[in-house]
């Protein structure tokens, strides 16, 4: 299958008033198109700045990362917002809807910045709602939709634009453990459909729903295992 | 359409904090208001000038007795006639720079018609006068040569005496007593309106000079004129005409060492062009002062869009990973600041306008208010939000995403 992300020794480091900080000490990963990989570690272990990397919202200080193939790093400003919101879809831990404004108006928000046109973009925030099964409640400000509705307008949000790769960075963090289990079947039914997710939880239960676990510790891959039938399999399990 | 979004978040962004939104737009309103008031304060002034220079005539030099000095008494300015009918005609034929020249002699009489009677000014003049000072006739005819060489009784009715006295009726061919002497009444002028000095034009009777000294006001001195008007062929000529007048005047009343001069020379067109001048330069001033606030209320408005950025650094944090460019980020955050702005330019200049309705209307100071005034209000409050939205709109699309979405 064709490779979507390809991490060459990406280190990353920067300063927090004296001390250099070293958050990535050389990650080299593949993602295949489809995989629904979880990235797991403690706080600190550097997982979410490599989602931030992945999400092309920041970038290494070295190596080389390749988005279907087009080495990003190197990129300017814009063209990176141009990536962000043609290929990725992001959902964020605290939902980050912006608030006064409809679920379906949340949705539209990438194909505003894509360009779309009006009429388009109604039918495809609306496909997109249907999706995470919340179409009824399209003309609903994001403040009066519960955690779990909330996080699935952001889905839906990230879905909106068809991007190549879903990247999800603590999506239950804020919710009880019924809703988290209702916003991973969401995300199943994202990887049935064949959309590549890369999620960032330090929960085992949520991890548990990927078919691939990557383990960070200090800023290095120590694990990297893939579900298959009945058990867990590869190099480094714990 | 992006620019139709744009607008759209902008307005409801402001909508969210409507009271702060108004204190901010109340220092463009302020400014604006004040701007657009000041100007009309002094355009209106100006025009006032204008018309009244274009009421005047153009291109006028006024030749009025001076003091004259008898036996080593020196008497006042226009106690003595000191200009005779030979200077008039001197300088009509010796001075190459001058048009006409208008012999005049002014008093004032009680004027009877019927039952109605009125107190108005009596000057006589020659058929030049009505041609200096570009008076035209609303009915009946001109004065003619023939009235001042016979020194007929033919008069020409101001528009205030003629209403006055008229009222509806026609005055033309009626006869009117002035001091008891029955006249014809063979023109009425046009309206003039108020002079430079604030008199109204309209309310004199002129007549032949020579029936004026006659009949009428009286000559002690045979053969002066009150005063005269004298109209240079062009305005590049004026200053010339001027100084060919003074050299002939000098010479003919032979002033020198031992003899003052006896007469005065204004260039009207020149005293009421500096006053225009002078209006310009005041409405001027008052419209920088002004402008002062505007700038003060444009440093408000940045100083709120760079409060709002800080605030929402998270929601542009958010647009970021979404998508949305520098471009994008900085389109919608200056579309705020002009809007804020253009909405207190517009209300700015409704109370503008009516600040200077009112002004006119309780201190009787004439105001105007020019389209270019409104649309040049109207551009330089988008302007102002432009300059000073333009730099917290480019702090806010600089920002980083990551610190953007991390910001707390």
């Amino acid at each position: 299958m064709a490779c979507v992300v390809s991490l060459r020794d990406i280190t990353k480091s920067y300063r927090m008033g004296q001390e250099l900080v070293e958050a990535l000490r050389g990650i080299t990963m593949e993602v295949e198109a489809g995989d629904f990989v979880a990235i797991m570690g403690s706080s600190g272990s550097g997982k979410s700045t490599c989602m931030h990397i992945l999400g092309c919202l920041d970038t290494p200080t070295t190596g080389s990362y390749a988005l279907e193939g087009v080495n990003v790093e190197r990129l300017s400003k814009n063209q990176l917002a141009e990536v962000r919101n043609k290929k990725l879809g992001f959902v964020f831990q605290g939902f980050n809807l912006l608030t006064r404004t409809t679920a379906r108006e949340n949705v539209e928000l990438p194909l505003i910045y894509a360009g779309v046109p009006t009429r388009e973009r109604h039918q495809k925030a609306l496909a997109a709602l249907e999706m995470v099964g919340l179409a009824r409640r399209a003309e609903h400000y994001s403040n009066q939709l519960s955690g779990g509705q909330q996080q699935r307008v952001a889905i839906a949000r990230a879905l909106a634009g068809d991007p190549t790769l879903i990247l999800a960075d603590e999506p239950t963090g804020n919710l009880d453990s019924k809703t988290s289990e209702e916003i991973m079947e969401v995300f199943e039914k994202l990887h049935a459909q064949g959309i590549t997710i890369i999620m960032v939880t330090h929960e085992a239960d949520v991890a548990a729903h990927a078919r691939r676990v990557l383990t960070f510790k200090d800023g290095q891959i120590i694990s990297d295992r893939r579900r298959q039938d009945g058990g867990w399999a590869g190099p480094g399990g714990q | 359409m992006e620019l139709f979004l744009a607008l759209k978040i902008a307005l409801r962004a402001l909508a969210v904090n409507k009271m702060r939104s108004f204190l901010t737009m109340l220092g463009i309103i302020i400014g604006i208001g004040a701007v657009i008031v000041m100007i009309a304060i002094g355009a209106g002034a100006s025009k006032v000038i204008a018309d009244q220079i274009a009421s005047m005539g153009s291109n006028l030099l006024l030749v009025v007795p001076g003091s004259a000095t008898a036996g080593g008494l020196r008497s006042g300015a226009g106690t003595v006639p000191t200009i005779t009918y030979d200077d008039v005609k001197a300088i009509q034929t010796e001075c190459p720079s001058v048009e006409r020249v208008a012999p005049t002699v002014r008093g004032s009489a009680q004027v009877v018609y019927g039952n109605m009677n009125w107190w108005t000014q009596i000057q006589g003049c020659t058929p030049e006068m009505l041609q200096v000072r570009e008076w035209k006739i609303a009915a009946g005819r001109e004065m003619t040569a023939t009235d001042v060489e016979s020194a007929l009784k033919n008069c020409l009715l101001g528009a205030s005496v003629a209403e006055n006295l008229f009222g509806a009726e026609d005055p033309v061919g009626k006869i009117v007593r002035i001091k008891k002497v029955p006249f014809t009444v063979v023109g009425v002028l046009e309206s003039k309106g108020q002079s430079p000095r604030g008199d109204d034009q309209d309310d004199l009777i002129m007549m032949p000079i020579t029936t004026a000294q006659r009949k009428i006001l009286g000559n002690p001195f045979p053969n002066t004129v009150g005063a005269m008007l004298i109209q240079a062929k062009s305005e590049e000529v004026l200053a010339q005409a001027e100084e060919e007048v003074t050299a002939l005047l000098d010479q003919r009343h032979r002033v020198g060492p031992n003899k003052e001069r006896d007469y005065i020379l204004r260039n009207l067109t020149e005293i009421l062009a500096v006053s225009q001048q002078s209006a310009q330069v005041m409405s001027l001033l008052l419209g920088a002062v002004a402008s002062i606030s505007l700038v003060v209320g444009g440093i408000g408005i940045m100083n709120i869009m760079l409060v709002s950025v800080t605030e929402r650094t998270r929601e542009i944090g958010i647009r970021m990973a979404i998508g949305a460019k520098q471009r994008n980020i900085l389109l919608q955050f200056l579309t705020e600041a002009v809007l804020l702005t253009l909405f207190g330019g517009v209300i700015g200049m409704v109370l503008g306008m009516a600040g200077a309705f009112t002004i006119s209307k309780l201190l009787d100071w004439p105001t105007l208010i020019s389209p270019q005034a409104i649309l040049a209000a109207f551009l330089f409050s988008a302007g102002v939000g432009v300059f000073f939205g333009f730099y917290p709109a480019r702090t806010a699309a600089r920002l980083n995403p990551i610190d953007a979405l991390r910001y707390e």
